[in-house]
């Protein structure tokens, strides 16, 4: 287990408790993800995985605990007070859903627009200078097209560009809505079962994406994931989340080995720990 | 349709089946109804009874349905026959939106001074245009937003009594009051929707109708401020730069440009002060679709949870289409106080809002040129049953109801991306969400 | 504290005839998650069948009040019941899997129909009746102040009670009532396992107006005078009392009923009258802006 607090942490999650009624969904959770690392959250079914994720992104107020984010510059938020848009723009922390929630009735290029709100809005000077269409914000949007263009490259969306979201097949949507989230230039990517629904090849893909992502824009990634090839294969760290209790904590090779996370997947879905 | 490859005479003992049963549902709808009407007598009712009536309702129903069976319906009757007619009819207009709307435009300039113009059809153009400026005012709310406002006509009251008040009270012109009048609508628009910005779909609805009729109330009661039922009278006309259009005006238009005085003047220029508020409406809107902040409007009516995950602060964005809505509202209101010279609480009634999201549904949610076309039908065609004064209401429920059925999203469907790479391709209305709000 | 008495009785009296419209609206909104704009037109069609009734039976000489009540109440949930069942047919259902705007302009549609159809045969003019229960107890009396219980409020509360009683059997107890839950839950689940879907949401719509006819009767009753346009307040209250209560629960509805009866009437009484909708409407704003859920409602938890 690496120590707490010794690495450089961009999320610190501290004793993190959610109850909903008499349920308690998560219970005194515990974990850090590391400012270049990409972080996994794994565990069965229902062990409110997902719920630590609605904490992190405001979209649940946790009952008890602590989420701070730290950002490279030694800027902090504490996450747990702030109200989901804000955590999106000013803690820059961007995430994905586990069933996928894009705009449908909107383009693809549209989709990434959107994602760019609050500095077009800012550049369009509440909508007021874009009225007028002045030129600094006819420049802030050829910019941010041009963002758009780099993402539906590196997701081969790029011939699709003026399509319905809605349109595309199911990997090609899951692609996007990570590209969607890339637009927002954020600092941690929290993603939702990326993996789920993808078949093998387009699994490689992804994880070709996600190291690339990390690689080249230098970000942290924590994400939720059942697909073992994934997890294990570009995981730098992992946390064994089951029944909202944290079971296990640490390297690909450590988890794997883990006698407490084989004994809580055995009964399960065995086969997933190989 | 694949049934009707079978004979008539094959199927006119199911048809004549049917519209037995449908002809005996209606007799037990219109026995009291329609067979029995109540007749005031000095201190008491008297009952009239109109068999002849009823079995002329009956009888119409029993044939109406056997025709249908027999004719269009084909032995399937799940599905009606006209919403095939009405679909190409849609797509027609899809495809010559890109000429239509100048040729629209080019119409309405030029209207006034079309031979058969008389004044009759111009006060039914200004009433066309002052429900098309309402549409596209609450389109921003419902279309583009998704927040489904049922109490859009308080906000026009608003705009109505602000001129109506400023101009009798301080001597303010119309040109000073029309921004005043859409500046308080929009504030009052912040000041409803900020409560109710929580609530979803049908709540929404529900609470800004209860709004709408709170503001009614209020304008009935208020008697010191708003004069009651009886309402504000003598309001100012509007000034063409300060030349009266009337015949003693100090100064009067017609003297200053030498023309002789004709009634018909007045109506011409209220005429196009409508239709350049229109168009200023129009073009803000279109021009805001294509801004991140109307973006953001339509992200929001596709998934709000997305919305907030891309940082995007929803509270504004649906207080500013609130706002934007309102104060589209405020203008027509004011423009309406202005022509009419003559306002109540009576013109603001719920059935006006219904009309306008009517309008809006009709034409198809989102779509600019449908509320033209949707306005043009319902309004236009509304008055065409002026002299059947009680039955046009009736007309109008029903042409609602019967549109619908046949073309639920309206009739203009599809979207059109407010930016793109390469192409512009429209997106076909079934991937559009509606919203929950 | 006699005036409080006098207006407490009769706030249950007026919230009891708003509930009994509210169950209509809370059942619908919880079988098919509509808004039945057109359900106070139909309690204004129901009244106005047993306006019709009233006279003509006491055009043929039964002056017997419970015979001629009982008789009318009757004709006037069947013939109601078959105005309710129809516009579910002709004006929901061909749009119930549809864009949800829709059934929603074609309920405000109907609505509209309804009102001018009745405007149309009937005329414009309020229509009188004259009194037929007259009379009733006197609770208290104190300098000069009586609190009068009528028979006309006891009836109508009894009536009331009774119907709430029998409904709320009918769909805890019946397989009508558990085809209905089934509905709530998942239409297409329930359909699966073997419910008529169809039938289920037509006897919801035909229970619904079964009720609002109650109401138009008591209505009639009550105030003595009726006209085309009386759905239209008296619904959007009813809805109010269904959303306060909590949509899609019976005794909620009741309740709401009871409290937007209360405040409309001590409101008439103590502050004034004129704004006595105002402080319906207002309540109603509180209400889902505070407790989305109403009163007896169960929460809804968003789902992310």
């Amino acid at each position: 287990m690496s120590a707490p607090g010794a690495k450089d942490s961009i999320l610190r999650v501290r004793h993190l408790t959610m109850r909903f009624g008499g349920l308690v969904a998560i219970d005194n959770l515990s974990f850090e993800a590391g400012r270049n690392d990409i972080t996994a959250l794994i565990g069965p079914n229902g062990a409110g995985k997902t719920t630590v994720f609605n904490c992190i992104t405001g979209f649940y107020k946790p009952t008890e605990g602590m989420i701070q984010m730290t950002h490279g510059d030694g800027r902090e938020y504490l996450l747990e007070r702030l109200d989901d848009h804000v955590i999106a723009r000013q803690a820059r922390v961007a995430r994905t859903f586990q069933n996928i929630r894009l705009f449908g009735g909107m383009t693809v290029l549209e989709n990434l627009m959107v994602a760019q709100h609050n500095p077009l809005v800012h550049a369009s000077r509440f909508a007021i200078a874009g009225l007028l269409g002045l030129s600094g914000f006819k420049k802030a949007e050829r910019e941010a097209v041009e963002r758009s263009k780099h993402w539906l490259e590196k997701i081969q969306l790029i011939d699709r560009a003026d399509d319905p979201a809605a349109d595309l097949p199911y990997g090609a949507q899951r692609r996007l809505e990570i590209a969607r989230a890339m637009c927002m230039q954020p600092l941690l990517l929290c993603l939702d079962e990326p993996a789920a629904g993808l078949n093998p090849r387009e699994s490689d893909q992804l994880n070709q994406l996600l190291l690339d992502i990390r690689k080249e824009e230098g970000i942290a990634i924590l994400l939720i994931e059942h697909d073992m090839s994934v997890v294990m294969e570009i995981s730098d760290h992992i946390a064994v989340l089951d029944y909202g209790v944290k079971i296990s904590d640490g390297t690909p090779d450590f988890v794997r080995s883990d006698p407490h996370v084989i004994a809580a997947y055995l009964g399960v879905e065995d086969e997933e720990v190989a | 349709m694949a049934q009707s490859a079978t004979s008539l005479s094959a199927r006119l003992p199911e048809a004549l089946k049917d519209a037995a049963i449908a002809a005996f549902i209606s007799l037990a709808l219109f026995a009291f109804i329609v067979g029995i009407r109540t007749v005031d007598d000095p201190g008491k009712l008297l009952l009239q009874p109109r068999p002849w009536l009823l079995a002329g309702a009956v009888g119409a129903v029993f044939v109406g349905r056997l025709l249908l069976n027999l004719f269009f319906w084909g032995g399937t009757h799940t599905q009606s026959a006209f919403a095939p007619l009405l679909a190409p009819l849609g797509r027609t207009f899809e495809k010559a939106s890109p000429w239509l709307t100048p040729a629209l435009v080019a119409f309405a300039v030029t209207l006034p001074f079309l031979p058969f113009t008389d004044r009759y059809i111009l006060d039914v153009a200004i009433m066309v245009m002052t429900y098309i400026m309402l549409g596209w005012g609450l389109n921003v709310v419902v279309g583009l937003a998704g927040l489904l406002d049922l109490g859009y006509v308080a906000f026009y009251a608003v705009g109505a009594y602000s001129y109506a008040l400023v101009a009798t009270h301080f001597g303010l012109s119309f040109w000073v009051a029309l921004p005043l009048a859409g500046l308080l609508a929009a504030l009052w628009g912040i000041i409803l929707g900020f409560p109710v910005l929580r609530l979803r779909g049908d709540y929404l609805a529900i609470v800004t109708l209860a709004f709408g009729e709170i503001i009614r109330i209020v304008l009935i009661n208020w008697y010191s401020l708003t004069n009651g039922p009886d309402g504000i009278t003598r309001i100012p006309r509007p000034t063409f730069f300060g030349l009266e259009l009337t015949r003693r005006g100090e100064p009067s238009f017609h003297e200053f440009f030498g023309i002789p005085y004709s009634p018909m003047n007045r109506i011409i220029f209220l005429f196009y002060i409508i239709l350049v508020l229109a168009l200023i409406t129009n073009f803000i809107t279109t021009r805001l679709r294509r801004l991140p902040l109307g973006r953001a409007w339509e992200a929001l009516r596709e998934d709000e949870i997305a919305c907030r995950s891309l940082g995007i602060n929803t509270r504004n964005t649906k207080l500013s289409a609130f706002a934007i809505g309102a104060m589209f509202g405020g203008f027509a209101g004011s423009f309406f106080a202005t022509r009419q010279g003559f306002i109540s609480p009576e013109s603001f009634t719920f059935i006006e809002s219904a009309i306008i999201l009517a309008i809006v549904v009709l034409g198809g949610m989102g779509s600019q040129i449908g509320v033209v076309i949707a306005a043009i039908v319902m309004i236009g065609g509304f008055e065409l049953f002026r002299e059947l004064e009680q039955y046009r209401m009736l007309m109008f429920g029903l042409a609602m109801v019967l549109i619908m059925i046949w073309r639920p999203r309206g009739l203009i469907t599809s979207r059109e991306p407010s930016v793109y790479l390469k192409e512009r391709k429209a997106v076909s209305g079934e991937l559009v969400q509606e919203g929950k709000g | 504290m006699e005036y409080f008495v006098q207006q407490l009785i009769n706030g249950l009296t007026l919230g009891a005839i708003y509930g009994l419209i509210a169950i209509g609206y809370t059942m619908v909104y919880g079988i098919i998650g509509m808004i039945n704009f057109a359900h106070g037109d139909i309690f204004m069609v129901g009244a106005f069948i047993a306006l019709i009734m009233f006279i003509f039976l006491l055009s043929i000489g039964l002056t017997f009040v419970p015979l001629a009540l009982l008789i009318v109440l009757i004709i006037s949930m069947a013939f109601t019941s078959v105005w309710g069942w129809t516009v579910e047919r002709v004006a929901y259902r061909p749009l119930r899997e549809s864009f949800r705007l829709a059934p929603l302009i074609t309920a405000i549609g109907m609505s509209i129909v309804l009102q001018n159809f009745v405007q149309i045969t009937q005329g414009a003019r309020v229509k009188p009746l004259q009194p037929l229960i007259t009379g009733g107890f006197e609770v208290m009396e104190r300098d000069g102040f009586v609190v009068n219980l009528s028979y006309m409020q006891i009836l109508i509360i009894v009536l009331t009670v009774v119907l709430m009683c029998v409904f709320t059997l009918i769909i805890s107890r019946t397989s009508l009532g558990r085809a209905q839950r089934a509905c709530e839950q998942d239409r297409v689940m329930a359909a699966l396992s073997g419910v008529n879907v169809d039938r289920t949401i037509s006897l919801t719509f035909v229970m619904g107006a079964a009720l609002a006819a109650v109401a138009g009767v008591m209505y009639l009753l009550y105030y003595g005078v009726i006209d085309f346009y009386i759905g239209f307040i008296a619904g959007i209250k009813a809805f109010t009392a269904a959303v306060l209560g909590g949509i899609g629960s019976l005794p909620g509805a009741m309740l709401g009923g009871m409290i937007i009866g209360l405040i409309e009437v001590f409101w008439s009484a103590y502050f004034t009258i004129e704004y006595k909708d105002v402080a319906a409407f207002s309540m109603l704003a509180l209400v889902l802006i505070f407790m989305p859920s109403g009163l007896l409602g169960r929460p809804e938890v968003e789902k992310v």
